[in-house]
């Protein structure tokens, strides 16, 4: 199963990455947590950096080491900017971006498939990069704004993306559907004019079950004017 | 016809028939018959007065038939749609599954005292009944326990409901099962050995689901081998080798495929005195329904299954289930409702599969290609289920002079398969498409002239015309394995087999309101087929208003029954119920508007979305504006399903698929550069979905042929792969330039003459395609699937079968 032909090792990985990957901000992914701090009921956050905390947390116990802070393992209040708005949630410090979204915020646009950071239907953006939003933790976003499904149209007008998903009939059942607007959205966000290749790499992460592949491709390119390579006859 | 796909659908269709009105007054029409461009005409039909006028062809119609947005795509794109992992109610609980962590065993004790006393547990339940597995004829063989026996790692054997997911992980957790192991056996081969684990300790059966699915009962059954289910057709099969004056024979392998739909198996439950109401993610809110009913023997009024999006089936869901099941009684011991969606690993272990083959073709024919004789012998596993009979193409694709075929099903201890995408056809048609396509070289006859003469079926004949003319066939070089380099190119075609099945569940309501809006309203549910968007689009084409204005309302058992979405039937079932529908409430609407206009509704009609008066007593006026002449608030029609015009002119659906490969001889690696996809539905009622869904199902056949595989670790009995990222499924960089030929045939049997494209969508013919090209490639013949590299390279004679061995 290793002879997939998804990975090809060219030069940037996958567009959407965890955010350990992705970003410099913080250096803790939820796998690299849970393996620190071993999965129990009464876990709690470790968190090395003190810039990671919410303003609100930092009120915990700080025990010894001045940058080491301990959170949970209950409730705490957490301020997440979704789509330009700032909300307050009260979650256990283990609460996945995915979670805190769906769960707590009532936003179920963004879907959970995997829960392995293996199939980019939780995707999310950090700042405008492309994250799984259920390999990262919420508490770990920090400052930094996310980017929802819920936020790609405005004022109740579907992005020009979006319209061309509509037009090309790029989704069956939708449930990646989401993810996949994500990711093509981040990707014309930081190349306008992709390819192809572009494309088909932007959403080398994002499984689709039901294989509507060619048409996210076909809609991406017409959104970004790019005409749809030729077809065979 | 497929045995199992019959014995699933058929009681249904005759109970229902039976039922029918007897003997409505029939007068005759003519209808288009046939593939326009090629062999359209018209053929007289017997049919119902009651019934809607003829539908004319696609091309001479506003909104049937033409590309047409998706009814719900906006909620789509925007994360608007609400599947029922995302329903959230007021109390709501976490369901979760405590599922056995061995492959075989009797279960000597639960014990569930920790994990009801963990703080935000509100309901713990321990399974007494699972559903799904075969069940022994003699249940005595077993001593009665009150735990089902373990058939399968993964089967789920107790549950809890707490107030977070995170809660129900941790109580599920505390559950403490004590085990009496058994031996087991996880592969088919070794399952087939007659000193081998016993699965069952007798016979057993397991019953199928609308979707097809489920094997023979009442078969023959030697140790875990369930069969043979045996059929004959024609005249003698040896008499037909006599005659032959070549004959080719081969074995092939395929794997266990699972479903992996992005949206898992599930429910939302909230049971409350005198309604259970379910949100399910389901292909069929009727199977659901009736399952509920009967388990817990409340009456049908009391039950009520909402599904409106689901995130893909491919054919694993139907009914209750257990996840089902087990959220309705954990939501009526906790007095709230409950979620209980299962994670991806309980998904690839215990809601269904594609059984494994292993099957035997023999094929004879004369030196024109006629075939004296087919012979079939399979064995497939569809675990601790039945239902791997894979004999439908070979039985339903060509004429022979004599046919044998005997399927069986070997036990293992694997969770149950289900029907998925036409079960048993993508095993089947690798067999016997790739046999066809051995005897055409060793007849020197053209794979596509071969089966010109084999091939009765009037559409796929014209699709190998399609085929014919196309660039990627003329550009295959006929010699196979002519190129010189490590890589070779190569350029295949196979054929698929589906059927016009039925369901005669299949009912809608159509509803005319004052201010001009129209809603349609069905039980039936939308797979991401695009139901919604033709239920839209046959209302349209009635009252000349565009489809997005059309209110469709689905999904919901509150309203008329729905078929079930398996086996292709939706769109062949509901369309012409819904159009009689559509036009017996324009009769009433026009008889309700009539006077104010001093006219009758025999005077007036409806074009281009105006009310005209053929005898010119008013002006046309706008639809909306007459229908402010209403006297009431909205008129109303209902309509049912009638049986096909004339069951004497049936024929099959299917398709060509022609599939180029580039083999890289020295790594194994297979590489899809190109794919034609020819194939034919009826009518194609909206050809941008139809396209959608044969894309799909190409790519989901590549994805089966080269990379997919359910792995079960032979010494543990554990699926190694239960994830996505090692249960490897086609993506992005997997994809071909794909073109897809739709084929629009008539065959007037309906109001609409339209029927599903699901099954026959690509997935039946693509790995037989490419094993077909793979021999153009090569001159080697890939009998085996996934065609990983070792595969690859061991059908070239470079390494072992398996691989090399460390």
């Amino acid at each position: 199963m290793a002879d997939s032909g998804q990975f090809t090792g060219d030069g940037e990985s996958s567009a959407t990455t965890s955010v350990s990957e992705g970003t410099a901000k913080s250096n803790i992914s939820r796998r690299g947590f849970l393996r620190g701090a071993g999965i129990t009921a009464a876990s709690t956050a470790l968190i090395d950096g003190v810039q990671l905390l919410h303003r609100e947390a930092a009120a915990e116990t700080i025990k010894g080491n001045a940058h080491v802070r301990e959170l949970g393992p209950g409730p705490v209040p957490v301020t997440l900017n979704v789509n330009g708005t700032e909300h307050v949630v009260q979650i256990e410090p283990r609460t996945t971006l995915a979670d805190a979204l769906r769960t707590h915020l009532g936003m179920t646009g963004t879907k959970v498939v995997c829960d392995h950071g293996a199939c980019s239907g939780c995707t999310v953006t950090l700042d405008k990069v492309p994250v799984n939003s259920c390999m990262t933790l919420a508490i770990e976003v920090g400052s930094r704004r996310i980017g929802t499904i819920e936020g790609i149209a405005q004022n109740g007008q579907l992005h020009p993306l979006q319209v061309a998903f509509v037009k090309h009939d790029a989704m069956q059942c939708g449930f990646c559907t989401p993810g996949m607007v994500m990711s093509c959205s981040a990707l014309l966000e930081r190349n306008p004019k992709p390819t192809l290749a572009d494309v088909k790499k932007a959403v080398s992460g994002n499984l689709c079950r039901c294989a509507t592949y060619p048409k996210v491709f076909a809609a991406t390119l017409e959104a970004a004017g790019v005409a749809p390579e030729k077809s065979i006859s | 016809m497929a045995t199992h796909l019959d014995t699933a659908l058929d009681p249904l269709v005759q109970a229902a028939a039976a039922a029918a009105p007897a003997k409505p007054e029939k007068h005759t029409v003519m209808m288009p018959i046939g593939v326009p461009g090629y062999t359209l005409r018209t053929e007289a039909r017997e049919v119902p007065v009651s019934e809607p006028p003829v539908l004319a062809v696609n091309s001479e119609l506003e909104f049937i038939g033409k590309p047409t947005e998706r009814w719900d795509a906006h909620y789509k794109v925007s994360g608007q749609a609400k599947y029922t992992a995302d329903i959230q109610l007021p109390g709501m609980l976490y369901g979760r599954f405590l599922n056995a962590s061995v492959p075989h065993a009797k279960v000597l004790s639960v014990d569930v005292s920790a994990a009801e006393k963990y703080p935000g547990v509100k309901s713990v339940l321990v399974i007494e009944r699972v559903l799904g597995n075969a069940e022994l004829r003699d249940p005595k063989l077993e001593t009665p326990s009150r735990y089902p026996i373990v058939r399968y790692a993964g089967q789920p054997i107790a549950a809890v409901a707490a107030t977070s997911a995170h809660i129900a992980d941790e109580a599920v957790k505390l559950i403490m099962v004590t085990y009496e192991e058994m031996p087991f056996v996880t592969d088919q081969l070794s399952a087939r050995k007659t000193d081998s684990p016993q699965v069952y300790p007798g016979a057993a059966d397991q019953a199928g689901s609308a979707g097809g699915g489920g094997g023979p009962h009442g078969v023959p059954q030697t140790g875990n081998v369930h069969g043979p289910s045996i059929n004959k057709k024609g005249g003698d099969i040896e008499q037909g080798f006599k005659d032959a004056d070549v004959i080719v024979e081969g074995r092939y392998v395929t794997q266990v495929q699972t479903h992996s739909a992005l949206e898992t198996h599930g429910v939302v439950a909230d049971w409350k005195p005198g309604m259970l109401t379910v949100w399910a993610s389901t292909q069929g809110t009727g199977s659901v329904r009736e399952e509920f009913a009967q388990y817990f023997k409340l009456p049908k009024t009391q039950v009520r299954v909402i599904t409106e999006y689901m995130g893909g089936g491919f054919g694993a869901k139907f009914g209750a289930g257990n996840p089902g099941v087990v959220a309705a009684q954990l939501s009526q011991k906790a007095g709230a409702p409950v979620r209980l969606m299962l994670d991806r690993k309980e998904e690839h272990l215990s809601v269904g599969n594609r059984p494994d083959a292993d099957q035997i073709i023999r094929i004879g024919a004369k030196k024109d290609g006629t075939l004296t004789a087919i012979q079939l012998e399979s064995f497939g596993t569809a675990g601790c289920g039945t239902g791997a009979g894979c004999a439908g193409p070979a039985t339903n694709m060509y004429k022979y002079a004599a046919l044998h075929t005997a399927e069986n099903d070997v036990f293992t201890n694997g969770g149950p398969a289900a029907a998925f995408r036409a079960p048993g056809h993508p095993q089947g048609a690798f067999a016997l498409e790739q046999a066809i396509d051995e005897l055409a070289i060793k007849l020197a006859i053209e794979p596509l002239d071969l089966r010109d003469r084999i091939d009765e079926n009037s559409v796929r004949r014209v699709e190998r015309q399609v085929v014919r003319e196309s660039a990627l066939w003329k550009s295959r070089n006929p010699v196979a394995g002519a190129d010189s380099g490590p890589v070779k190119r190569g350029v295949g075609m196979a054929q698929s087999v589906w059927y016009r099945f039925i369901s005669m569940n299949s009912s809608a309501e159509v509803l005319v309101h004052r201010d001009g809006s129209l809603e349609v309203r069905s039980a039936v549910q939308d797979l991401g087929t695009g139901i919604k968007t033709v239920l839209a689009q046959i209302l349209a084409e009635e009252y000349g208003v565009p489809p997005a204005k059309i209110a469709v309302r689905i999904g919901d058992t509150n309203y008329p029954v729905g078929p079930d979405s398996g086996g292709s039937v939706t769109t062949a079932s509901l369309t012409p119920a819904v159009r009689d529908a559509a036009w017996q409430a324009k009769k009433k609407f026009l008889a309700e508007i009539a006077p104010a206009y001093g006219t009758t509704a025999d005077d007036l009609q409806i074009v281009k979305g105006e009310v005209r008066s053929k005898s010119g007593k008013m002006q046309p006026v706008s639809f909306q504006r007459a229908a402010g002449k209403m006297k009431v608030d909205s008129v109303s029609a209902q309509a049912r399903r009638i049986p096909d015009y004339d069951r004497s002119k049936y024929e099959t659906y299917g398709g060509v698929s022609v599939v180029e490969v580039n083999v890289d001889t020295e790594t194994g690696r297979i590489l899809i550069p190109r794919v034609l996809a020819v194939h034919d539905c009826g009518r194609p009622m909206n050809p941008t979905q139809v396209i959608s869904q044969i894309n799909g199902g190409t790519i989901q056949g590549i994805s089966y042929t080269l990379y997919e595989q359910r792995h079960l670790d032979p010494n543990t009995g554990l699926m190694v792969n239960p994830n996505l990222e090692q249960y490897k499924i086609a993506g992005s960089r997997d994809i071909p330039e794909l073109q897809v030929h739709l084929v629009e045939s008539y065959i007037g049997q309906s109001s609409t003459d339209a029927s599903g494209i699901g099954e026959a969508a690509g997935i039946v013919a693509v790995g037989a395609a490419i094993g077909n090209a793979f021999f153009n490639a090569t001159g080697y013949r890939m009998r085996r699937m996934p065609m990983v590299p070792s595969e690859v390279l061991a059908a070239l004679g470079k390494v072992p079968q398996g691989g090399l061995k460390a």
